[in-house]
């Protein structure tokens, strides 16, 4: 058989050894199914949450009900039932729990068998991790010493009862409710998240991570993240998403919001890796998701850094805008796509002020029947004197079925303004994989080899510890080689 | 070590080996010479397992095992290491990363544990001071952007870190200026061992005048048509192919 004709059937095979695809069988409180007012303010009575925040989210049900879905994405799929869905899902305990030792045993194996135990971290890795399960935040590790430097790092629904007036001042001035259908549907309905706040000066001492699974059967999962880093401060945070297997989709309508003011530097990076459904698409998650970043501050800087490999579809742009003078947004980001996944993902960079520049490189790897669209605008305001931006899109093919698309777009309205655009599309050889092979890497690591080779320039802006294991899931992604 | 018998063999469908029978044991140095077309490259091929090359009669056995039931990383596994004529760019992957892959795949291969990292590195930088390879070469992207000198001797280094029991070189000499032509013997000639065989594949005989080979053979019309020592590249040298083509037709 044909290399390339081999490795595609082996692909093929992959969504079968679906790695975390196990449900963790435990008690979960949960809302009655549909969406309507009720459910709205049902969420926000069990989060004991202030009024200005029901009329919020109130405000963006009531905008949602009119709202048409966005539909220039290259992906298709059946209109969703958005009432066939529970909007509320929350593991039983009978309190907020005080420190890990009150966390449900269950739940602590599961993110065990996710590969991140907790209490190993809290005590090796240095990684203070935020764990969103379904909608609860269960724990938050190494909060205390955080607390020590004045670094806020806790669920939002925390935050709202601790810190009200700067979730006030903060959420949605990012990300408007109006934003986008999936973004109101979040507004409305979102029932947990993590929130950073970094104050002045401070450079945040460790990673902050936070590591997302859907479990509940017909749950969407609406978080909310807010991160605030206050002038000349730094922090980098990680996401890291995974799902059981389901033959249902369900949805994930996220969005996050970042704010950089004057000086300071956000690092955001994903490895997302959500239930990609079976190899004739059947199941898997519809990753809807709205990021951006507000480079609000001189001098600050953006950077999103995406490893996103699983999803039955993404839809997801996360951008910059890049308001202060002299702010840098970046966007490094690597997608694979695999048997029937569909990928459109992208970013924005909005150029506002004066000098501002941008770096976009995007990998994209398709396989199998999947279809990949590279979606990217970049937009020179006219108060951008000197503003620039550079991007590069490379596609990497693998077998006969696949496709990917770029579709970049520019506007300008700065005379002075520079904006590069690269683009290439090749295929991993019959040549490189006999090359490798007669060297002894067998076929299934000859293929991860040429595409961390080809994922490296993004690879390396991921942080040291997850940069190792994106490099493990890149492998697993295309993996159904290994025999 | 090697035994081919009788081999034939098709590409496309079209006839290329008809009847080749050769023989190497360990230690010796065997060059195959032959006119273009001749189906020298297909051996390499063949000996090494790519696709596309069927095997209508005859059998390759490696020490005694039937190499061509085998797949090109396991006859790698067993000890077979093809230097390629156009050695492949892998962008993105340095060098170093490479070399601890193949050399680990061959360790698992055999049952052996990975290789200790820091070691394997310590080795590396030595195995490239003795090639006369600059350390640097080491972080480049395989073969990326390399000149044509700079590929074969990159392929000289894997063939010292992989240290097989049967080296073939298939058309290493194309290319390479007179330097770069002797390092690349030099490479060679320093793994020469009473344990290992060579087998140079190649049309001129100025390689072989910095690699004296144990015995010569002249392949053309997919067989194997006159045999003899160093002298007979000389000939062939001197006279050309054309008696042998002629034969061949005949």
């Amino acid at each position: 058989m044909a290399a390339t004709a081999e490795t595609v059937e082996k692909v093929q095979s992959l969504s079968e050894r679906y790695k975390y695809g196990f449900v963790t069988d435990i008690e979960t409180d949960m809302a009655p199914k549909g969406l309507s007012e009720d459910i709205v303010r049902f969420i926000s009575a069990k989060k004991n949450e202030p009024e200005w925040l029901l009329e919020w989210r109130l405000k963006a049900y009531r905008h949602w009900l009119e709202m048409p879905e966005p539909q220039w994405a290259k992906v298709d799929f059946p209109e969703i039932d958005y009432q066939d869905a529970y909007y509320y899902a929350a593991p039983k305990m009978k309190d907020q729990p005080k420190s890990l030792d009150e966390v449900d045993p269950k739940l602590l194996e599961t993110y065990e068998k996710l590969g991140i135990p907790l209490r190993e971290q809290e005590i090796l890795a240095g990684v203070a991790v935020d764990a969103v399960f379904d909608s609860v935040s269960v724990a938050t590790t190494f909060k205390h010493k955080l607390e020590e430097v004045g670094v806020i790092f806790c669920s939002i629904s925390e935050a709202l009862q601790e810190h009200p007036e700067l979730v006030r001042k903060y959420l949605g001035t990012v990300v408007p409710y109006a934003d986008n259908k999936h973004a109101c549907l979040n507004s409305a309905v979102f029932t947990d998240g993590s929130f950073v706040y970094i104050p002045p000066g401070v450079r945040c001492p460790m990673e902050l991570s936070t590591y997302f699974r859907i479990n509940e059967q017909n749950t969407g999962q609406f978080e909310r993240t807010l991160i605030i880093a206050d002038e000349g401060s730094y922090v980098s945070y990680l996401e890291g998403c995974t799902a059981p297997m389901r033959d249902e989709n369900q949805l994930h309508a996220a969005v996050v919001e970042l704010i950089a003011l004057k000086d300071a530097e956000i690092k955001y990076s994903t490895v997302q890796n959500w239930y990609p459904g079976d190899e004739d698409g059947k199941g898997g998650i519809y990753n809807f998701v709205t990021k951006r970043g507000d480079c609000r501050g001189d001098y600050s800087k953006i950077s999103w850094t995406q490893v996103e490999t699983g999803s039955a579809i993404t839809w997801k742009y996360p951008s910059c805008l890049l308001r202060g003078d002299h702010s840098v947004g970046e966007f490094y980001s690597i997608a694979i796509t695999n048997n029937r996944q569909q990928a459109d993902t992208g970013t924005k960079m909005v150029h506002l002020g004066r000098n501002t520049k941008s770096r976009i490189i995007s990998k994209g790897i398709s396989a199998g029947r999947s279809q990949q669209t590279y979606r990217g605008l970049v937009r020179m305001g006219s108060k951008a004197e000197g503003a620039r931006n550079y991007t590069q899109c490379d596609s990497l093919l693998i077998g006969e079925s696949c496709g990917a698309h770029t579709v970049p777009y520019i506007e300008s309205k700065n005379r002075s303004a520079q904006v590069e655009h690269e683009a290439t599309t090749s295929r991993i050889s019959e040549d490189q994989l006999f090359y490798c092979r007669q060297r002894g890497i067998p076929e299934e690591d000859a293929v991860a080899l040429v595409v961390n080779g080809f994922c490296r320039e993004v690879l390396q802006q991921l942080p040291m510890e997850f940069a190792v294991e994106a490099q493990k899931l890149v492998g697993i992604s295309l993996e159904g080689s290994v025999g | 070590m090697l035994e081919i018998k009788n081999l034939h063999a098709t590409v496309d469908d079209k006839p290329i080996i008809k009847g080749l029978d050769l023989t190497l044991k360990p230690g010796e140095v065997h060059a195959i010479m032959g006119p273009n077309g001749a189906g020298k490259s297909t051996l390499s091929y063949i000996l090494s397992g790519r696709d596309g090359y069927e095997v209508t009669e005859g059998e390759v056995l490696f020490e005694g095992k039937d190499l061509l039931e085998l797949e090109p990383e396991e006859r790698a596994g067993e000890g077979i290491f093809l230097a390629f004529q156009y050695p492949v760019e892998i962008p993105g992957v340095p060098n170093s990363t490479f070399l601890k892959e193949a050399v680990n795949a061959v360790r698992k291969y055999k049952g052996e544990p990975e290789i200790d990292a820091l070691a394997f590195m310590k080795g590396l930088r030595e195995t490239c001071a003795k090639l006369g390879i600059d350390k640097e070469f080491l972080k480049r992207s395989v073969n990326t952007g390399f000149s044509g000198g700079e590929k074969k001797r990159n392929e000289m280094l894997q063939l010292s870190v992989l240290a097989p029991k049967l080296a073939i070189l298939d058309e290493t000499d194309s290319g390479l200026d007179i330097d770069a032509l002797r390092t690349v013997a030099d490479g060679v000639n320093a793994m020469r061992s009473p344990d290992r065989a060579m087998l140079i594949i190649t049309h001129y005989q100025r390689l072989l005048d910095y690699i004296v080979p144990d015995h010569v053979h002249v392949l053309a019309g997919g067989r194997i048509v006159a045999s003899g020592g160093p002298e007979l590249a000389h000939k062939l040298e001197a006279e050309g192919y054309g008696e042998f083509a002629a034969k061949d037709a005949a």
